[in-house]
């Protein structure tokens, strides 16, 4: 089975700090990661290839810097990386990002299973991987929170929803967007990481692809942000302190009041 | 291609700029600033923030389709079991504002099966159409028939806005639809807002897990789409005296195929209520010490009729399933009422539940970042303030 792993590289949001003087965002020594989400849908490609025999390759678009986390997908064992990487991809919105990327896919050729992560953790857009499966013209699952059976031809899945789940059956080739609980990512082994070291992924520029240049980077993006701001800080309420029996009287009474109970 | 580039000339140094760009890609080096362009999204922010006109973005001109074409909002009505979704509700509420703005029509299309009584709901919820596509194998979503039909009626009717839930559902079929009509796409937005002059949507959504917000538009490209997170709108009133029309559209046996079968639909949130619909939620954190202890916070949500949510790290404990999670990674709520216990607000939590009307939140720590966000912060244990709440509350609401 030929799995192709979508894997975007997101700064570390949870090392975010906004600058308290001017309301800034402050990255300045942020480190890049894997996509938290992206990392179930490498762990998801390798089982698979465990599970059934083929071939895991990661690709991804964005800045060489992404080499280090294309690198990092290596050490846990996928067996090939494409970068996508060109000034002129820069700017891409999602739909861009899906097109740069759907071309990419058929360029690797040959695929049984596309899988993303849910979302980015930058954007959180979660548009991606639909995008993509259009643009492919392949079926999709989105929130996929296990594969149930899989075989050349087919797979049934649970997909998540806001109750429970749905079970899916789809036709390969697919494309699947995970979410965390479909598993829990292995972390480097040692061998792989020996191999990593040397890992070189393919980097294919712009020129390299066929793509439509109007469809690519900031003229290929529909959407443009016009306005980056940090939120007002939320006014911290009423702090209570003291005696529980008061404090609860209080709150219920406010709660009350609000015809919130 | 487009590009952005600094005129050294008119450059001052003076940082604006640096501050502005959320990016982190733009550094001063000897009075001039300078562009890491592996940073650079072409985002334009710093263009605005620059006072002296040093920074340039070009770009490409854009086939320009006509606006004026294009008229109308609509909003895609979720169902589900035959069952109009409350988001939808708060789509007609934030939807009729905007069509008043652009004094435009208000319509709802809705797929489903045997739904002409729901059909009715919409215009007592204020729209003015409602296009109706019945159907047994529309009865359930899939994600195939229901792109191919949606889009097959956006090119037909042409509105100038498409609003639908930033649900389960609408997140797998819009950006299906986006990509069908090379149009853009804002996804989860939590503020909407029309700029008269170009008739166009202005799109906020929190970006960076939350920590920063951005607005974002669509200007050469019709229509202007944009998923809506749940909870945040208002929902419209219901009027029974609301009149409309509803408008049955065929569509031929090729349009329904879908090559996913969905086998199964399964409930699994039992004890309480849906998380994401819920109007009082009771999380709790590791200051519970163990599993057995979110008989606390059960018994407290238990009198409050609300469901049970949990951070994190109490799920990673594994002292409550993961559809419980609140947060970045789990799911994202608007309660009325959020009820922290225990929890000390890491960002990636609050991004999940700080849009909640009301926030009380139990903590010991009265350093603890979640008081930031409460409007009432509790400076107690949790093991005396939760029991005490569930009594004085099953004492209130009897
Ligand atoms: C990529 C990523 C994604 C994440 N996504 C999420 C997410 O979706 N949701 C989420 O919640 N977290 C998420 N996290 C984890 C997050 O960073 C925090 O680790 C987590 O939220 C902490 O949970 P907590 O508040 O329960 O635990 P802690 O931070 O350990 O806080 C426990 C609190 O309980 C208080 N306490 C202890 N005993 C008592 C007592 N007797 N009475 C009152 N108070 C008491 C303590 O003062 C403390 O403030 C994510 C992290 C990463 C890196
Ligand atoms: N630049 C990118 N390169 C590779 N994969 C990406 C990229 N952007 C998004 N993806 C994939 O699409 C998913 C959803 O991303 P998003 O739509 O940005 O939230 C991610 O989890 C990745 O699997």
């Amino acid at each position: 089975m030929q799995i192709i792993v979508c894997i975007k590289q997101v700064p570390d949001t949870t090392e975010v700090k906004i600058d308290p003087k001017t309301n800034t965002l402050v990255r300045e020594g942020v480190p890049s990661i894997i996509n938290p989400f992206d990392m179930y849908a490498i762990e998801e490609g390798l089982r698979l290839r465990e599970k059934v025999g083929g071939k895991v390759t990661v690709l991804s678009m964005g800045p060489l810097q992404v080499v280090d986390s294309l690198k990092e997908a290596i050490s846990m064992g996928v067996d090939s990386a494409v970068l996508l990487s060109d000034r002129a991809f820069a700017g891409a919105d999602t739909l861009a990002t899906s097109y740069t990327l759907s071309v990419g896919i058929r360029k690797i050729g040959q695929f049984d299973l596309i899988i993303c992560g849910k979302q980015a953790i930058d954007g959180d857009t979660a548009q991606v991987g639909p995008g993509i499966a259009e643009l492919l013209d392949i079926p999709q699952v989105a929130f996929v929170k296990k594969i149930e059976e899989i075989t050349e031809k087919s797979a049934r899945v649970q997909r998540m929803t806001e109750e429970g789940y749905e079970v899916i059956e789809t036709p390969l080739p697919a494309l699947f967007t995970v979410v965390k609980e479909i598993n829990e990512p292995r972390l480097p082994s040692l061998k792989g990481k020996i191999r990593a070291k040397n890992y070189q992924p393919q980097i294919w520029a712009s020129k390299d692809l066929e793509v439509e240049t109007k469809r690519i980077g900031l003229d290929g993006s529909p959407t443009q942000v016009i306005k980056v701001f940090t939120p007002p800080p939320k006014m911290g309420g009423e702090i209570l302190k003291g005696e529980t029996t008061e404090i609860v009287e209080k709150v219920a009474s406010a709660l009350r009041e609000r015809q919130i109970v | 291609m487009s590009d952005i580039e600094i005129i050294q000339e008119k450059c001052v140094g003076c940082e604006l700029c640096v501050l502005a760009c959320p990016f982190a890609a733009i550094t001063i080096v000897e009075n001039l600033a300078i562009i890491d362009y592996d940073r650079c999204t072409l985002c334009g922010a710093c263009v605005s923030s620059c006072n002296f006109e040093a920074i340039v973005l070009r770009k490409e001109k854009k086939e320009e389709i006509s606006p004026e074409t294009y008229k109308g909002v609509w909003v895609f009505a979720e169902q589900k079991k035959g069952k109009i979704q409350s988001v939808t509700y708060e789509l007609l509420g934030e939807g009729k504002k905007l069509a008043d703005t652009l004094q435009v029509e208000l319509s709802a299309i809705l797929l489903g099966y045997q739904m002409e009584q729901e059909a009715q709901n919409l215009i007592k919820r204020g729209a003015d159409k409602v296009y109706l596509v019945d159907s047994p194998f529309l009865k359930d979503y899939l994600d195939e028939p229901y792109a191919v039909i949606v889009t097959d009626l956006i090119q037909g009717y042409k509105p100038e806005i498409f609003l639908c839930g930033a649900t389960v559902i609408g997140r797998s079929l819009i950006p299906k639809v986006a990509v069908k009509l090379k149009t853009g796409l804002t996804a989860d937005c939590t503020g909407l807002a029309i700029e008269e002059e170009r008739r166009l949507l202005l799109q906020t959504r929190p970006a960076f897990g939350g920590n920063i917000m951005a607005t974002i538009i669509c200007s050469n490209h019709r229509p202007q789409m944009a998923t809506v997170r749940h909870k945040v709108m208002k929902e419209a009133p219901l009027n029974p005296e609301h009149e409309g029309e509803i408008i049955r559209k065929e569509f031929s046996q090729t349009k329904f195929v879908s090559r996913t079968k969905l086998l199964d639909i399964v409930e699994e949130i039992t004890s309480t209520v849906n998380l994401a619909e819920a109007d009082i939620i009771v999380s709790g954190g590791r200051g519970l010490k163990a599993p057995e202890n979110f008989k606390l916070i059960e018994e407290l949500a238990k009198v409050l009729k609300g469901a049970v949510g949990a951070s994190r790290a109490a799920v990673d404990a594994g002292w409550i399933p993961y559809s419980h999670q609140v947060g970045q990674t789990g799911k994202t709520v608007c309660p009325k009422l959020y009820i922290a216990c225990g929890i000390s607000g890491a960002i990636q939590h609050l991004v999940g539940m700080q849009s909640s009307e009301c926030i009380v939140a139990i903590n010991k720590d009265q350093n603890a970042p979640i008081f930031k966000v409460a409007t009432f912060g509790i400076v107690g244990d949790l093991f005396e303030v939760v029991p005490a709440l569930t009594k004085k509350f099953s004492e209130l609401l009897k």
